[in-house]
């Protein structure tokens, strides 16, 4: 896997990428961004290899969901360049499969799971959704087949478990087949035993199917067994490498300027000790 | 009510004109308003009706014709909640109401400015408040007409991405949907088919017939095409029966429409506990 080959020296942040044997699917070259003159981020490099399984973590409000909103175009940076697939951010949306942070749907949604993967696959298209077109339909019930939300995919989606609701928004960001997955906390709402099978599911999308992930998360415990690579925001700085070599008291001390200690646990678990809690501008979560 | 009654209700032009007129009302209504109802934004066209009243005393006032009134309050309110209702560029819920619950409040103190202004008493408060179903002209349902082909019209084009931004924003905005764009283009859309409608059905009907019909069909089904013929269908039946309940009856023309619309909504509530989906 190209992505495990990259090395960073832990400790200087930013740390430096090694050679990716495939030109970078992501890359952010010093970039900077600000939102209403603050700056949210800066000197940020990253490099992500294709098929590579990102997790993004930091603490709320450091600039995670912003990250995936400057990768989308949506965002303008201040300093620095990026680059997605090659062309700018903007030109490469049609190939980014976007799943944005949200609270669940409730009772009073009236559409059906179905619909909405749907319009994942030509909501964007002007003209109105008549029923039809048997190659959309049976790319829809592929979509749906691949999350195994073929069950309840035809009920309506307010009437759905949290975790159901999830499988039905990964089937409508991966329905119009992207090279690129990008998802926004989508673990928040789940109990445990979802948030296993949600993050199996994700990595099994990305070994068959090599698509390149990158993943927002608040823990990084469910993701441990999955991940190539730890991006991690914080301190108005950006870290990336091996989760072996970000998720140290080093890296993380490093980053926060502050004593970090990361502690491993007896089955495996990281434990991080000393975080600050989130910045006091908490009036955006989103940022 | 024999079929020999209902010949002769059909006799009199009034009659036919007020259930043409009523039916064109009932689909731009009914499929405006699922749309409304889908997408929450049901304060700002109960708010987009009240606009009807500073629009007709501002027309009373400045002398000229009411319907120019009627769109141009309703068009100007569409643009202020449009305005007022987003930070950051996402629509904002809470946000939302409070702007629209002034802007409702600025509409009615408007309103009665205006007409104390103009120093009279608006003539018609009834026909405001209630509509005047059973004076409608031959070219004013051709007018009503003209103008439900161009709200179909703008459903016909935009309406797979007006869907889009409606149940999952976000994802549609990422996708290069305008949303920004859809948004005030629903509201403007959505003040122009309340100044249409209101002009005959008054500013209370035209609100039950936004929500009532599309609601209920909601309630019944999370099928897309079903739940908007439903919605159709519902606005269509509470429409001509209202008119016919009051052909022959005692009471307006409003009372019976706005009593149907109540109890087919509360018939639905009921209804969706025996329905699968």
């Amino acid at each position: 896997m190209a992505g495990r080959a990259a090395s960073t020296s832990p400790g200087s942040a930013p740390p430096g990428d090694g050679p990716i044997a495939t030109p970078p699917v992501i890359e952010l070259n010093d970039a900077a961004v600000s939102l209403g003159g603050r700056t949210i981020w800066s000197d940020a490099t990253l490099r992500i290899g294709d098929g590579e399984f990102v997790a993004v973590l930091g603490p709320n409000g450091s600039g995670k969901s912003t990250l995936l909103r400057v990768l989308l175009g949506q965002l303008p940076l201040s300093a620095g360049s990026a680059s997605v697939l090659g062309t700018a951010p903007r030109a490469a949306k049609g190939q980014i499969g976007y799943l944005p942070q949200r609270h669940a749907f409730d009772a009073t949604t009236r559409i059906r799971g179905v619909d909405l993967v749907r319009l994942g696959l030509d909501g964007e298209r002007w003209g109105f959704p008549l029923p039809g077109r048997s190659d959309a339909r049976s790319r829809v019930d592929e979509a749906i087949r691949r999350v195994g939300a073929s069950a309840y995919a035809r009920r309506p989606i307010g009437e759905l478990s949290g975790g159901e609701q999830q499988r039905l928004l990964i089937a409508e960001a991966l329905v119009a087949r992207p090279r690129i997955l990008f998802l926004d906390e989508p673990l928040d709402s789940l109990d445990l035993p979802n948030q296993t099978a949600v993050t199996a599911l994700l990595n099994e999308i990305c070994r068959s199917e090599g698509m390149t992930i990158l993943l927002v998360a608040h823990d990084v415990n469910p993701l441990l067994p999955h991940v190539d690579r730890v991006a991690y925001v914080a301190g108005g700085k950006i870290v990336n490498g091996p989760p072996e070599q970000v998720i140290t008291s080093e890296t993380l001390s490093a980053l926060y300027r502050s004593r970090i200690e990361v502690l491993h646990t007896s089955d495996g678990r990281l434990v991080v000790v000393g975080q600050p809690d989130a910045p006091s501008h908490h009036s955006d979560r989103h940022a | 009510m024999s079929f020999s009654g209902l010949h002769q209700m059909l006799a009199y032009p009034f009659m036919v004109h007020a259930l043409a007129a009523g039916a064109i009302v009932a689909v731009m209504a009914s499929i405006t308003g699922w749309f409304m109802v889908l997408r929450r934004e049901t304060f700002a066209g109960h708010t987009l009706s009240a606009m009807s009243f500073p629009g007709a005393s501002a027309a009373l006032l400045a002398g000229v014709p009411l319907a120019a009134g009627y769109f141009g309050f309703c068009a100007l309110g569409a643009l202020l909640i449009a305005a007022g209702s987003r930070t950051a560029g996402r629509r904002n819920p809470s946000q939302e109401s409070a702007v629209i619950g002034a802007v409702q409040a600025a509409a009615l103190a408007l309103g009665f400015l205006f007409l104390s202004l103009y120093g009279g008493v608006l003539v018609d408060l009834e026909s405001l408040l209630f509509g005047s179903f059973l004076g409608i002209t031959a070219d004013q349902v051709w007018t009503l007409a003209a103008i439900t082909v161009g709200v179909l019209a703008f459903f016909a084009i935009a309406g797979r991405p007006l869907l889009y931004t409606s149940v999952d924003e976000l994802a549609a905005s990422a996708r290069g949907v305008r949303v920004r764009v859809l948004q005030v283009a629903f509201l403007v859309v959505l003040g122009l088919a309340v100044a249409a409608t209101a002009q005959i059905t008054g500013v209370l009907l035209v609100f039950a017939l936004l929500v009532a019909p599309a609601a209920g069909a909601q309630q019944l089904t999370a099928r897309i095409p079903l739940s908007i013929a439903l919605s159709v269908l519902f606005a269509l039946a509470i429409v001509w029966i209202g008119l016919t309940l009051a052909y022959f009856g005692n009471y307006s023309v409003g009372f019976y429409v706005s009593t149907l619309a109540f109890a087919l909504y509360v018939v639905c509530r009921g209804g969706r506990k025996l329905l699968p989906a």
